[in-house]
């Protein structure tokens, strides 16, 4: 938490998602046009989630295991921060859709009413209303050993849920998402994504979750140093 | 009936080239790049980014400082 070397490594990527992102060539798909780039920014939030909610579910686990409080607090804000990530995500994503779905022949409930039907819309809220519970259900609990143990035992089964709501059913369902029923896995299938994507794609998902990160390690040394001082 | 069927492969060759307008036909945002706009879109989301970073470090720096504090 205190190495700078991987905080310098994420502001380099990020600065070359930035502009790397903009200025190189991408593939020219009607409907979708210049928004494509938006792969490197509105995806690489919904990546940077599930990595943060994985690190929180390794924590809960540890914690678990070791009854050692640190571990718990690594994993609220591990959880915080991605719950942060995944609301970015949904919010890009509606701007995103309020250019390419949205059809501007039609009046607006129309498109509404497709776009409202979109499966990976429906999961990702059922995933993200699920981990904001969590949040309600460690601040219900006084006791601090059993707002731990209860907490991250909801912590397994609200990752266990992400897959079912974001990945799987969405998977099976006609969708407006690339990726739905008999498409395949998108973005990180070889065939699917160009090779001049591919090159800013991959480093950006790793600037945008190193920055995830960093937020998190600072979120996470300001509690302890707020439980040291309860101590004092 | 040979010229004929010289002139149907002829009309399928012309046809075959209608793909390639397809490239020129979506609408990219060649115009911004055309006038060197796209450099200011670019300098701006990379000042918001370095702005939003140079917080991020002024708060470690306080954090760091606050934990070597409470050591002593």
């Amino acid at each position: 938490m205190y190495k700078s070397w991987w905080k310098i490594l994420s502001v380099a990527l990020l600065i070359y998602t930035f502009t790397a992102g903009l200025l190189t060539d991408v593939p020219r798909l009607p409907q979708l046009q210049e928004t494509i780039r938006n792969l490197y920014f509105h995806v690489c939030m919904w990546f940077g989630m599930m990595i943060l909610f994985m690190v929180s579910v390794v924590y809960a686990i540890k914690y678990l295991r070791s009854n050692n409080l640190r571990h718990d607090i690594y994993s609220r804000q591990f959880a915080t921060v991605g719950i942060l990530f995944g609301v970015l995500g949904y919010l890009t994503g509606t701007i995103w859709m309020s250019y390419t779905w949205a059809d501007p022949n039609n009046p607006a409930y129309a498109s509404f009413r497709t776009i409202a039907r979109e499966p990976k819309l429906i999961g990702a809220a059922i995933a993200l209303l699920i981990y904001l519970a969590y949040m309600v259900l460690r601040d219900s609990i006084q006791d601090i050993d059993k707002k731990a143990r209860v907490s991250a035992v909801y912590n397994i089964f609200a990752f266990a849920m992400l897959f079912p709501t974001i990945w799987i059913l969405p998977r099976l369902l006609p969708s407006l998402h690339p990726g739905g029923e008999g498409e395949g896995n998108p973005a990180l299938n070889y065939n699917d994504i160009d090779d001049s994507m591919r090159l800013v794609f991959y480093p950006a998902v790793a600037g945008w979750t190193l920055l995830g990160v960093w937020i998190t390690t600072l979120k996470i040394r300001l509690n302890l140093l707020k439980e040291q001082k309860l101590i004092k | 009936m040979k010229i004929f069927r010289s002139l149907a492969v002829f009309a399928a060759l012309l046809f075959m080239s209608l793909p390639v307008l397809a490239q020129q036909d979506v609408e990219m945002a060649d115009e911004m790049r055309k006038n060197g706009k796209i450099y200011v879109v670019v300098a701006v989301m990379l000042t918001i980014l370095i702005g939003l970073i140079l917080y991020l470090v002024r708060l470690d720096r306080k954090i760091s400082r606050m934990e070597r504090a409470g050591k002593s």
